[in-house]
C-alpha cells in the first residue's frame, strides 16, 4: 500500500506522474549519481534501478549492452544495494529495483527482500517471474511491504489481467506492446483500447512504457494511464551527450 | 513431472507476461497431440520417408575388440537427415506447428545442427525461418551457416554476451516476445520454459525406443550402459527416457571438460562442482554462475555442449542418482576420434565424441558378455574445419591456403 500512496499523493498535483530507469554501474555509479541527481530535481515520481544480470532476456539492444558493460565494469549486486541505500537515504522518492529473478533467487529471496527493506526499496520488477512461480516470493513481498509491481501485456486476456492484478501491488507495469524494451512505438487505437482494457482490470495506478522520447508522447498519455516509463531513452541521452542533459530532457516532458 | 512443469526442483516456466498467451496455446497443442496415437504415428512415418528411421545400432566390432571388454554397439543418429538427432525434434514440432497455424519459425542454435535442421523442416513445410547463432559459433561453423542460407533461411549471428548458444537463446527470445502471434520457437533441447523440456524429450524418445529394440535382437539383453554426450541433453534424453525404468541399465551423460575442469574453462554442470541451482533462460537447473547469479564463460572444443545450463530433467535424474554424470576433455575427445576413424571408419561428431571417450574408459572394465550403447549424436563432417585445425593437418592447411589465394586472385 506504501509505494501506491505515494503516488496516488503525487497524483493530486500532476495529471501524469514519470518514472524513469537506470542500469546500476553503467556506464558507472558516479555516471547514476548524477542522472539521478537531475532526475530528482527535475520531477522525475520515481525511478527503478536495474540491478545487471548476464542474461536481460527480456531487454532490447541499449539495456542489453547497458548490463554487460555494467558487469564488465565489475558491477557486484552488494554495490548496487549499498548505492540503493544511499539514493533513497538522499532524495524523497521511491525507489525501486528492476532485475531478473535469478539475481534474486541466488542471493536468497528472504535475505533479499531484508536487504532491500532496509536499503529503503519500494517496489520490485522482475520480468520472468510470472505469479505461478513466485508463490514465495509474494509471500515475502507482503511480509516485508515491498511492492510486487506486475506486468501486463497485450498479449494477456482479460481473465489473466484480472489474475495478475490480483498478486500485483503499487501500480502496475503495462507493457504497450509485444516486443522488447527501447524500441519507439505510437499510441494508436489498438494501444488505447489495450490501456482500456488494463484500467478495467485493475484499480491500481497505470505505468505504461512503449520507447517514450518526447512531450508528446507523455501528454498522450494523460487521462489514459497514471505513469509514464522513459527507459532507453535517457541511457541513450547520456550515451551520446553525456549526465548534463537527462535534467532539460527531463524537464521537457511534461 | 510434478507441479506445472517441474521434474523435482528442477524446471518451471519462467517467462516474460507477453509469451503466457502463448505458452498457454502450445501446452494445450502438446497436450493433445501426446494423447493423440495418430499424431505419434504420422511422426514416425515422416522420420521414415523424411530422414533415415530407424537408425541403425552398429556392432562397433573392432573397437570392441580393441578393448577387449563390452560389446561396443553404436546408435547412429549421424544417419539423420542433417546428419544429427536433432532432426528428430525439429520434424516433430514442425507437425506442431503446422497444427497451430504459425507461419514463421524461429530457433537458436550452437554447432548449427538445429539450426540446420530447423532450416530444413522450415523449407519443407513452407515457413519463414529465422536462425540465431552465436558469433563465436558462427566462426567455428560456417558450413552449416553456408547450407542454412542455402535453404532460405536467415541466419543471424549474435554478438552479445559469450557470444554463444545461451545468447543465441536470449536473442531468440527476443524475437519470440517481439513477432508472438505468428511466430513458433522451436526450442532446440531438452530446456527453457516448460513444456520445452518434457516436449523435445518426447520427439527425442524415439531414439531409445529403437535402440531398446535393436540390442534385444542383436546382443539378446538389455545394455549394462548407455553412454550420451550432454550439452543441453537432448540426444541423451533421447536414449535414456526408454532405459529410465530398466533398474539394470545404467545411464552415462558425459559433459564437455574443455581444458580440464581445473582451468575453468569447460562446460562441466553436473559432473564436478562449478555449478548451482539457478533460473534462467526460462527455466530452474544447475548453472555455471558466479556468486551473484552472472552467468560464467564456457568452453569446449564441441560448440553444441558449449552451455552454461543442462535440462531441468537430467538434473533431476542425476539428483536422484539415476544418471551418472562424466566429463571428457578437448585433448580425449581429439584422441577418441582418431581411433574410431581409424577402428570402424566413422566419424562422430566433436560433441558425441564426448560419449566415446568414457565409453572407452569403461568399456575395458566389462565383460564381452555386456554390451554398451554409445549415442553417436551426430556425423563429425561438419566439423571438418574444427577437426582439421586441431589435428594440425598439413594438407588440409595447403588446400586452404591455396584456395584463399584462388579466392582473393578472383577479386
Amino acid at each position: 500500500m506504501q509505494l501506491e500512496q505515494q503516488l496516488r499523493d503525487r497524483l493530486k498535483k500532476k495529471d501524469i506522474l514519470l518514472m524513469t530507469h537506470i542500469v546500476l554501474g553503467y556506464p558507472s555509479f558516479d555516471t547514476n549519481r548524477e542522472v539521478i541527481r537531475q532526475m530528482v530535481a527535475n520531477g522525475v515520481d520515481c525511478i527503478e534501478m536495474q540491478i545487471p544480470f548476464s542474461e536481460p532476456m527480456a531487454d532490447g539492444p541499449v539495456i542489453v549492452r547497458a548490463n554487460q558493460e555494467a558487469l564488465r565494469n565489475g558491477t557486484r549486486v552488494a554495490d548496487c544495494l549499498a548505492f540503493s541505500a544511499e539514493m533513497t537515504a538522499t532524495h524523497d522518492i521511491p525507489f525501486l529495483f528492476m532485475t531478473y529473478y535469478n539475481i534474486i533467487f541466488k542471493y536468497g529471496e528472504k535475505a533479499f527482500f531484508a536487504k532491500a527493506k532496509a536499503c529503503g526499496i519500494k517496489g520490485f520488477i522482475v520480468p520472468d517471474l510470472p505469479p505461478e512461480e513466485g508463490e514465495s516470493f509474494l509471500q515475502l513481498a507482503a511480509e516485508y511491504e515491498i511492492a510486487p509491481i506486475l506486468i501486463f501485456a497485450p498479449t494477456s486476456t482479460d481473465e489473466r489481467m484480472r489474475v495478475l492484478a490480483s498478486h500485483g501491488q503499487g501500480f502496475i507495469y503495462c507493457v504497450a506492446r509485444r516486443g522488447v524494451t527501447g524500441v519507439k512505438s505510437v499510441i494508436g487505437q489498438d494501444v488505447v483500447e489495450y490501456l482500456k482494457r488494463c484500467r478495467q482490470a485493475t484499480s491500481l495506478p497505470l505505468a505504461v512504457g512503449f520507447g517514450i522520447q518526447d512531450r508528446d508522447d507523455v501528454s498522450a498519455l494523460i487521462g489514459k494511464a497514471d505513469m509514464a516509463v522513459i527507459g532507453s531513452q535517457t541511457i541513450r541521452l547520456v550515451d551520446e551527450q553525456g549526465a548534463g542533459l537527462v535534467g532539460p530532457f527531463i524537464a521537457g516532458l511534461r | 513431472m510434478d507441479k506445472q512443469g517441474f521434474f523435482g526442483n528442477w524446471g518451471g516456466a519462467y517467462i516474460p507476461e507477453v509469451l503466457h498467451q502463448t505458452f498457454q496455446e502450445l501446452n494445450a497443442e502438446f497436450t493433445k497431440c501426446k494423447n493423440d496415437p495418430a499424431f505419434w504415428q504420422e511422426y514416425v512415418e515422416l522420420m521414415s520417408t523424411y530422414s533415415c528411421r530407424p537408425t541403425p545400432l552398429t556392432h562397433a566390432e573392432n573397437l570392441s575388440r580393441h578393448f577387449g571388454g563390452a560389446q561396443i554397439y553404436i546408435k547412429r543418429e549421424d544417419l539423420n537427415h542433417t546428419g544429427a538427432h536433432k532432426a528428430n525434434n525439429v520434424m516433430g514440432q514442425g507437425l506442431l506447428v503446422k497444427r497451430m497455424g504459425k507461419k514463421r519459425v524461429i530457433a537458436e542454435t550452437g554447432a548449427g545442427q538445429h539450426g540446420m535442421a530447423t532450416a530444413t523442416m522450415a523449407a519443407k513445410f513452407g515457413l519463414a525461418c529465422t536462425i540465431y547463432m552465436g558469433e563465436e559459433d558462427v566462426r567455428r561453423q560456417r558450413p552449416n551457416v553456408f547450407w542454412m542460407e542455402k535453404m532460405g533461411a536467415t541466419v543471424v549471428p549474435v554478438t552479445d554476451g559469450s557470444r554463444t548458444l545461451k545468447d543465441a537463446i536470449n536473442e531468440a527470445f527476443r524475437d519470440w516476445v517481439t513477432n508472438v502471434d505468428e511466430t513458433h520457437y522451436v526450442f532446440g533441447t531438452v530446456c527453457g520454459p516448460h513444456p520445452f523440456p518434457e516436449m523435445v524429450a518426447w520427439f527425442q524418445s524415439i531414439i531409445g525406443l529403437e535402440a531398446a529394440e535393436q540390442i534385444i535382437k542383436y546382443h539378446g539383453k538389455m545394455p549394462a550402459r548407455i553412454f550420451a554426450c550432454v550439452g543441453g541433453g537432448s540426444n541423451a534424453m533421447g536414449i535414456f527416457k526408454r532405459f529410465i525404468p530398466e533398474d539394470n541399465v545404467e545411464l552415462v551423460g558425459v559433459e564437455a571438460g574443455g581444458h580440464g575442469i581445473a582451468t575453468g574453462l569447460h562446460a562441466v554442470r553436473l559432473s564436478g562442482t562449478d555449478a548451482s541451482p539457478g533460473v534462467a533462460q526460462g527455466y530452474k537447473t544447475m548453472f555455471l554462475q558466479d556468486s551473484d547469479g552472472q552467468m560464467k564463460e564456457t568452453h569446449s572444443v564441441a560448440a553444441g555442449l558449449d552451455y552454461v545450463g543442462v535440462s531441468p530433467i537430467l538434473a533431476d535424474l542425476w539428483e536422484k542418482g539415476r544418471v551418472r554424470f562424466e566429463a571428457a576433455t578437448d585433448t580425449e575427445v581429439m584422441a577418441a576420434l582418431d581411433l574410431t576413424m581409424k577402428k570402424e571408419g566413422l566419424i562422430p561428431a566433436l560433441e558425441s565424441t564426448h560419449a566415446f571417450v568414457q565409453a572407452f574408459k569403461e568399456a575395458p572394465r566389462l565383460t564381452p558378455d555386456d554390451a554398451i550403447i554409445i549415442n553417436m549424436s551426430g556425423r563429425g563432417d561438419k566439423d571438418i574445419f574444427t577437426i582439421a585445425h586441431a589435428f594440425n593437418d598439413p594438407s588440409w592447411k595447403e588446400f586452404i591456403i591455396k584456395r584463399g589465394l584462388e579466392y582473393s586472385q578472383d577479386k
